[in-house]
């Protein structure tokens, strides 16, 4: 099974919602698609669930085109980020209910239903109704729903967003499991980098309703192709700075260092950089060893990490390191960055270096 | 007992007065009722209740309204449903402007349409039937309906109409099966408020009928100037008028808040 989008677009009156998007989705890991709030993840989702139709373009399943085909005869599943269910039914008819429909027999529904009751630890709460559980637990259920009909395609659209941090980290490190084996194509759309860096699987960076860049999850991380997809790929945000090749130097207002590497010999001229937070750090190691100083303007402490914002000429920045270092807001503190964890940009956006 | 209670308790036997005379009238003779002021039945009677069962004409009245009225909840109700489900759902032209329009008929008078209902069922041959009144209620209770349905629709995400879709539900299994159970609290509302509205509703029913369909409101009137004073059976009459409304409230209460919180009733 695998689903393929090719140039697909979505229109909402004179504007495009998904712009030309071609994307090869395969079972056996996950796809995440990563974007800020409004980059198009739900409208994409909702076009390869046939819920809202296409401008242009075709979608394809196992090689069929099903571009026309209704969503009910898709076989495929849904997880919203809201935990939907069948109010006025309990946990089991709700994980029975797209098999009924099926005309599924009796028994089978009942082999399937409690298998996956099993799975995500719903044996107890078979019979009660979806507002008598906990929103862990509703979202479990609609899980358990989504993998008792042994779909071809399952969406998850954000299912972790409303859940509180516990819950989520219990249920992220479930996800891969689930749906492991199952032969599905398994999607799942998040705003939150971390998220999917430790699903794995390939992600695909969405910025407004565009694809930017796909591939395997790690890669995409240490490989951005483009100012935007560094930028989507990180939290906190990435710092960027626009820089001024000349010879094998590059000057950064009254910083300056030396490039090695690709970059040395890009032609001299405009750059942007990008660097994420935890290169620049407040204290000189072997690598971190260009001497940044900015007034410090914001401190935040998250148990064993601390961060600062600070300013530097033009420019803001942000700092990310372990342990707690006692920054004073106000005061000039002397940063260090290791130049040779920058991405270098052109002027028109794309990676050089 | 606390000071505190002391003016709901007032206000409660303020609000009861008119019913509990009405209720004590019905056990008392037409004599008594007309010669003085008397707190209780001094002659206990059950002699207007014992008629308004027996005669044909007084049942009837009651049989007439109670069948009425529930033919227009019906249709009120099952009308009203779709209809809501497109004001919540979709956006169409000038759907904000048909939502206030179908509001407007709720504050029109009921007298303006009596002549033409009355001149147009005649000349369709349903004048003095069960269907005429049921039919012309629609008229205000259509529009109530679809107002409280809307209300409890836009309370349910459309992610529930979606998540049905994906499952394998047509669409009008999906709103049969699982859109209407989960709003049941607005249906009761909704029903509630045509069975009321139809229940209490005089002048068209009086209009559209004669004698087959006559409501018990119009029975009522005309038993007063027929044979003189029987205040007594009117009063049994205007009794077992109030029992119907009271029972519908007493399944319905809970819903009724829900629909208070939401603004909608």
């Amino acid at each position: 099974m695998t689903l393929e989008l090719h140039n697909v677009t979505k229109r909402v009156g004179a504007n495009l919602h998904i712009k030309e998007t071609s994307l090869v989705l395969e079972p056996g890991h996950f796809n995440v698609l990563l974007g800020a709030t409004g980059s198009g993840k739900t409208s994409l989702i909702k076009l390869m669930a046939g819920l809202d139709p296409l401008a242009s373009g075709t979608i394809k399943m196992d090689g069929q085109d099903v571009t026309r085909l209704s969503t009910q005869k898709r076989n495929i599943s849904l997880v919203h980020q809201f935990f939907i269910n069948y109010p006025h039914m309990t946990v089991y008819e709700n994980i029975a209910s797209p098999l009924k429909v099926a005309g599924m027999a009796k028994s089978e529904i009942q082999g399937r239903v409690e298998e996956a009751a099993d799975i995500l630890q719903l044996r107890p709460m078979l019979h009660r109704r979806p507002h008598e559980l906990s929103g862990g637990q509703q979202q479990r259920c609609a899980l358990a729903r989504a993998i008792a009909k042994e779909s071809k395609a399952v969406f998850l659209d954000e299912p972790l967003a409303n859940l509180d941090y516990k819950l989520r980290e219990e249920l992220r490190d479930q996800l891969p499991d689930l749906f492991a084996g199952r032969g599905a194509v398994v999607v799942y759309a998040t705003s939150e980098p971390e998220e999917a860096l430790l699903l794995g699987g390939k992600t695909a960076l969405m910025q407004d309703g565009r694809v930017t860049q796909f591939g395997p999850t790690a890669e995409i991380y240490r490989n951005p192709e483009n100012v935007d997809a560094a930028s989507v790929f990180s939290d906190p945000p990435i710092n960027t700075a626009r820089i001024e090749k000349r010879g094998d130097a590059a000057h950064l207002g009254d910083v300056s260092w030396t490039l090695s590497g690709v970059a040395a010999s890009l032609a001299d001229g405009p750059y942007t950089i990008a660097i994420r937070p935890h290169h620049v750090l407040p204290l000189p190691s072997d690598t971190a060893n260009v001497r940044m100083p900015g007034e410090v303007q914001v401190t935040e402490l998250s148990g064993s990490e601390s961060s600062a914002h600070f300013e530097m000429g033009q420019g803001s920045w942000v700092s990310l390191s372990p342990g707690v270092h006692p920054y004073q807001v106000g005061e000039t503190h002397e940063f260090y960055m290791d130049p040779t964890a920058c991405f270098v940009f052109a002027p028109d956006g794309f990676r050089v270096a | 007992m606390q000071k505190r209670s002391i003016v709901p308790i007032l206000y409660i036997l303020f609000l009861m007065l008119p019913i509990y005379w009405l209720v004590a009238m019905s056990f008392k003779t037409t004599n008594e009722i007309l010669s003085g002021f008397s707190l209780f039945p001094q002659t206990f009677t059950l002699d207007a209740y014992r008629t308004i069962f027996t005669d044909p004409t007084w049942y009837w009245g009651y049989i007439n309204s109670i069948l009425y009225v529930s033919i227009n909840t019906v249709i009120s109700v099952a009308v009203a449903l779709p209809a809501a489900y497109a004001f919540s759902r979709y956006r169409f032209l000038g759907d904000k402007q048909l939502f206030f329009w179908l509001l407007t008929n709720r504050m029109a008078p009921a007298a303006v349409f009596a002549l033409p209902f009355f001149q147009l069922y005649s000349a369709v041959g349903i004048f003095d039937t069960h269907l005429a009144v049921a039919l012309a209620h629609c008229l205000f209770n259509i529009p109530l309906a679809v107002w409280i349905l809307e209300g409890f629709m836009g309370g349910v995400p459309k992610e529930l109409d979606e998540t049905a879709y994906v499952d394998g539900y047509s669409f009008p299994r999906f709103f049969v099966t699982i859109f209407i159970p989960s709003i049941k609290a607005g249906v009761g509302v909704a029903a509630f408020f045509a069975f009321m509205f139809s229940w209490v509703e005089l002048l068209l029913a009086k209009t559209l009928t004669a004698v087959a369909a006559k409501p018990i409101a119009a029975t009522m009137t005309k038993t007063a100037s027929s044979a003189g004073y029987e205040l007594g059976l009117l009063a049994a009459a205007g009794t077992l008028t109030i029992i119907p409304g009271a029972i519908v409230i007493y399944f319905v209460r809970n819903y009724i808040a829900k629909g208070f919180a939401m603004g909608r009733v």
